[in-house]
């Protein structure tokens, strides 16, 4: 089949070109970009990340950032639609965004899998719980009686916390509620053991007290399983309590990066400082107002030049007016801290600076 | 703002005063089934609610999704028809009231939605939204309609250049502003918001939840404010009613309530709210309620929540724990509450 914008490599890569690095996940300078009618969407413009595995991966940003757009090009999701891919996608080792669609097909379901904010859209309405975790299953292990499948689906229900797995597997999506539903999901996600867990908004349509549930059960099935997993939220309070690492995404791109107790202790960008003052805090007194991020998030069609936050950012000013037309390079916020990496033109005196002053205080 | 026929002075409550009174208000939907659409059952949406809101204030409802916060909400703005109890604005019973009767009070109650996206209608303009309850009213405005719905997009954070603009162009932010204005068009007193901010980021939360507190103070606006949010609720409010399966279960001042709730539930919610610290994750107890909210068409005898409590008893199942006064303006439903003040 011919596919106009995209490279449908097939799975040659260029000889002497490897993985980067022993890295379980590593995604390189991964953009994603549609054509519409209104004009290109760069809704992922050069994303680079690594996970290893055993670990949890936060992607924060508000709506639009490119979160789900860029789990959705890791699982190989978009290759039907009018969507350019480039870049470079190594699981295990293995190259996707250029591999042979077929090979990302057979690793889909298996090597990774995905869970998504609403299961009644990823679920057959039709087809009973049991039997889609069933077929999940049998897709991968074609030589499995229906029987042993049957009772791997129950077995996997048991694990995430279905009571009566028994008979339970015989319901239909809509006799679950909500909350369960997001648990058959679960289990049907990793009835195939994967290696890689993408969850986006795995949450968001629950409530807190479900939602405390189902983070407890994805970082216990991750202790089991030892896999990697990529959680995807706008919540700062949900990838505090699950991630190890956090990303924090803004118009298709990476602002900072690092573990998760750096990035909370010290926040290096002003976007991940404007995100983290502008939400309300169940453990705090009542401060008199909160400190909202003024403006609103681009359009993807037109991304600001230079740091895309820069129209909106209180500190562009301070950059000899680098900020509006050059893009911050993502570099490590020091030596001693190499993981931990940010976007932005700041000096790092000036960074310390702000930090201490302007936004602590408020946090 | 300058709209003609501004209520007499003297006939507002002053601040403090009740401005709306809801007692043992029930709201059930008939459950029907077969050719005849015989009533097999019900689903008891709000079931016995009682509660004060003093003119001035903000009154938070939390709860758990289905717990019936949205059908309270459209019970006291009179959306839904009470199936019984009373609701009195001003002193005056407005349970049973008329629609035509319940037309002048449209200026005085408003509501807000929490769909910025599905609540406004796509064709038409903002100046048409927005203007809608002076035409609606027949409300006469000193220099025009447009001139008053410009000023009110102003007061909102919007542009008076936006009066032709549609729906679509804005933003979900923008478009939560635009309701806000076209609920404030009439001078309400009293603003019944059904989860205001929770469609939205975080970012833009903020410059919602600030609109709303700074509307407060310039036009001296009561608010109930419904959300599952418990930390905005926390922001926002000055007394909050914790609802669980259609009733309150605990309704304190704010502070009382979140430095030492006294409901279970109440407890259970606030431990289960994740909080943007990693290392905070370690020392806390978190309270795991086992389950979801059971159905609202058979809801558990007694104490409604004692199917997923950690201290019911016997009597949990037997008796229905009344509201209680246990400290100065701070009530629960329990036979057994946390952080009981100490006797003497
Ligand atoms: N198939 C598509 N065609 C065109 N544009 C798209 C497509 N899918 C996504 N986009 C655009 O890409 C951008 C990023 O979308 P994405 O869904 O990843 O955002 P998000 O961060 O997940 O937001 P939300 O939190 O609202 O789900 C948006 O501007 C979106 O409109
Ligand atoms: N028109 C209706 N017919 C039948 N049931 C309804 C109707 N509206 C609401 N309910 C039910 O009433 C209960 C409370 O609903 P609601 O007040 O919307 O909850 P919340 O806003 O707290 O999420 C739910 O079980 C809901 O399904
Ligand atoms: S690069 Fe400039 S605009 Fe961007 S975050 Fe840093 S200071 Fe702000
Ligand atoms: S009355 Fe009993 S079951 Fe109900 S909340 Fe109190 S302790 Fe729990
Ligand atoms: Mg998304
Ligand atoms: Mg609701």
């Amino acid at each position: 089949m011919k596919r106009p914008h995209l490279r449908t490599g097939t799975g040659t890569v260029t000889a002497g070109e490897g993985p980067p690095d022993s890295a379980f996940l590593s995604v390189r300078d991964l953009r994603i970009h549609f054509d519409t009618d209104d004009g290109l969407v760069r809704a992922v413009d050069g994303l680079t990340f690594r996970l290893d595995r055993g670990r949890a991966l936060g992607i924060v940003g508000e709506s639009g950032s490119g979160k789900s757009v860029t789990s959705l090009g890791i699982m190989g999701l978009h290759r039907s639609g009018r969507a350019r891919v480039t870049g470079e996608v190594w699981l295990d080792g293995e190259e996707l965004v250029n591999a042979d669609p077929e090979r990302v097909r057979q690793l889909r379901g298996r090597k990774m899998a995905m869970i998504f904010q609403d299961p009644l859209t990823a679920m057959h309405p039709f087809y009973s719980i049991g039997r889609q975790i069933t077929e999940a299953y049998r897709v991968h292990h074609p030589d499995v009686h229906r029987k042993q499948a049957h009772e791997r689906a129950v077995e996997m229900l048991a694990r995430v916390g279905i009571p009566q797995p028994d008979k339970r597997v015989d319901d239909y999506p809509h006799q679950f509620s909500g909350g369960m539903r997001q648990r058959a999901m679960i289990a049907m996600a990793l009835v195939n053991d994967p290696d890689l867990l993408i969850a986006d908004e795995p949450t968001t349509a629950l409530d807190v007290t479900v939602q405390a549930q189902i983070l407890d059960l994805i970082r216990d099935l991750q202790r089991e399983t030892g896999s990697a997993v990529v959680i995807i939220t706008h919540d700062l309070g949900v990838v505090a309590e699950i991630a190890d690492d956090i990303l924090v995404m803004y118009a298709g791109r990476c602002m900072e990066h690092g573990p998760a107790e750096q990035v909370f202790s010290r926040p290096q960008h002003p976007y991940t400082w404007g995100l983290l003052a502008s939400m309300p805090r169940i453990n705090r007194e009542r401060q008199d107002r909160l400190l909202p991020i003024e403006g609103n998030p681009p359009s993807l069609i037109r991304v600001p030049p230079g740091c895309p936050f820069h129209p909106r950012c209180r500190y562009a000013l301070l950059t000899d007016g680098r900020s509006n037309t050059e893009v911050p390079p993502l570099v490590p916020v020091d030596a001693d801290d190499p993981d931990h990496t940010v976007a932005c033109h700041l000096t790092p005196e000036d960074r310390q600076r702000i930090f201490s002053e302007d936004v602590a205080p408020g946090l | 703002m300058t709209t003609e026929t501004v209520p007499a002075p003297g006939t507002a409550p002053v601040d403090g005063e009740a401005l709306l009174q809801v007692d043992a208000l029930v709201k059930h939907f008939p459950i029907r089934q077969g050719l005849l659409q015989r009533q097999i059952g019900a689903v008891r949406a709000v079931d016995g609610v009682a509660f004060t809101v003093r003119a001035g204030e903000t009154l938070g409802v939390v709860g758990e999704s289905g717990c019936g916060k949205t059908t309270t909400g459209r019970l006291l703005v009179r959306l839904l028809e009470p199936t019984a109890g009373s609701i009195r604005f001003e002193g005056r019973d407005i349970t049973h009231l008329s629609t035509g009767a319940m037309r002048p009070l449209r200026r005085d109650i408003q509501m807000i939605f929490q769909d910025p996206y599905s609540s406004l209608n796509p064709r038409h303009t903002v100046g048409t939204i927005v203007g809608a309850p002076f035409r609606l009213q027949g409300v006469k405005t000193e220099h025009g309609v447009k001139k008053a719905v410009q000023e009110l997009l102003e007061l909102c954070g919007l542009s008076p250049e936006h009066y032709n603009r549609y729906p679509h162009e804005f933003s979900g932010g923008q478009r939560q502003r635009i309701g806000i204005a076209r609920a404030l068009a009439l001078r309400p007193k009293l603003i019944v918001a059904d989860e205001p901010v929770s469609a939205l980021d975080v970012s833009i939360q903020a410059q919602v939840v600030n609109l709303l507190d700074d509307l407060q103070g310039e036009l001296g606006l009561t608010y109930v404010i419904i959300a599952h949010d418990l930390s905005v609720v926390r922001h926002v409010s000055d007394r909050v009613a914790v609802m669980y399966l259609g009733k309150v279960v605990e309704l304190g001042g704010r502070d009382s309530l979140y430095h030492a709730p006294l409901h279970p539930y109440t407890v259970a919610l606030m431990s289960a709210v994740p909080v943007p610290d990693p290392k905070r994750k370690q020392q806390r107890e978190r309270i795991l309620l086992t389950g979801d909210v059971p159905s609202p068409v058979n809801p558990p005898p007694a104490c409604r929540f004692h199917t997923r409590c950690w201290k019911a008893q016997e009597i949990c199942r037997q008796v229905e724990p009344p509201l209680r006064e246990l400290r100065s303006g701070h009530l629960v439903a329990c036979h057994f509450p946390e952080n009981e003040p100490s006797p003497g």
